[in-house]
């Protein structure tokens, strides 16, 4: 039991100090990687818990895909990030008020809130003994929740859709081959045929 | 010593403030912006898992992979106007950002 209270503080700590990095840091590709320690932690914490599919999905999905995309988009675009950081302080006070504001409010939720009994009985998908989270979670997401579970799909099929469209261009001053002109042209198209009389020109 | 679900909601009531401050305190840098609302969506999924552990419910945990399903086509998607807007514009400043303004 002491083993994992020092683990939740390990990882917890490390979370919230990566994730007080990431807004803080000068340098956007740091904050990226402070991005990347983050989610690699709450990813322990989700160990911790019990939930190793949605550990492993959060390392994949984030740390694979969309920390390398961010890192991608700070180092390509050619921006001045120093000037991007004037500012900084005088937005401090509000943001810092909003945040303290918010920080009350959920500590009083927290405060002021307690689990009932009942709530613990009236699990919708309690999961079943002996059986891998893996396992219990597919078991749950590929029967009840399919519908849902085929939005997802589709939410990720039009984000890609999206993606593509929106940074695809057609780059004018570049000769590229076209296979269909290419074949769809005729011979009358490319040859003329005139008659030329003898010592005339054309 | 035992770890409760109020650890969990705490940390995870750090970290979504933590995201609200980064979206104040980098008002300029976009992408900083959209770092934030990742944090932010972290938070929201440690919530989701630790409601599915100590309620002994695996509902949470498909919410949350639901979760992190929208949050991955929501990167995807800002991060390409992001490359639009700056291939059109050639800054990512948020103070620029008024094109549609009538």
């Amino acid at each position: 039991m002491i083993l994992q209270a020092l683990a939740f503080y390990l990882f917890a700590g490390i979370t919230v100090a990566s994730a007080f990095m990431v807004i803080a840091a000068r340098n956007p590709v740091h904050s990226v990687l402070f991005l990347i320690l983050a989610f690699f932690n709450s990813a322990g914490l989700f160990v911790l818990q019990g939930a190793e599919f949605l550990a492993m999905i959060l390392i994949i999905v984030y740390v694979g895909a969309v920390a390398v995309l961010f890192l991608f988009v700070v180092m390509m675009l050619d921006i001045n990030f120093t000037e991007l950081r004037e500012g900084f302080l005088q937005y401090m006070p509000v943001g810092a008020l909003i945040g303290i504001i918010l920080l009350i409010e959920l500590a009083l939720v927290l405060i002021g809130w307690q689990l009932s009994p009942e709530a613990l009985a009236q699990g919708q998908a309690p999961p079943p003994e002996g059986m891998t989270n893996t396992h219990a979670l597919g078991g749950v997401l590929y029967t009840r929740y399919i519908y849902l579970f085929q939005g997802a799909g589709l939410v990720l099929l039009v984000a890609m859709i999206g993606a593509i469209v929106l940074t695809l261009r057609a780059r004018e001053g570049v000769r590229r081959q076209s296979a269909a002109a290419q074949f769809a042209r005729r011979r009358e198209d490319a040859v003329a045929i005139k008659k030329v009389e003898p010592r005339q020109g054309v | 010593m035992i770890i409760g679900l109020s650890h969990y909601l705490t940390l995870a009531a750090i970290l979504f403030t933590l995201g609200i401050f980064g979206i104040f305190l980098n008002r300029k840098n976009v992408i900083v912006i959209l770092m934030s609302i990742e944090l932010m969506l972290l938070a929201v999924n440690i919530n989701l898992v630790s409601f599915s552990t100590f309620l002994n419910d695996l509902v949470g945990q498909v919410f949350a992979l639901f979760v992190l399903t929208v949050a991955a086509g929501e990167a995807a998607i800002g991060l390409a106007i992001l490359v639009v807007y700056f291939r059109t514009r050639g800054s990512i400043a948020v103070e620029d950002i008024n094109l549609m303004k009538g």
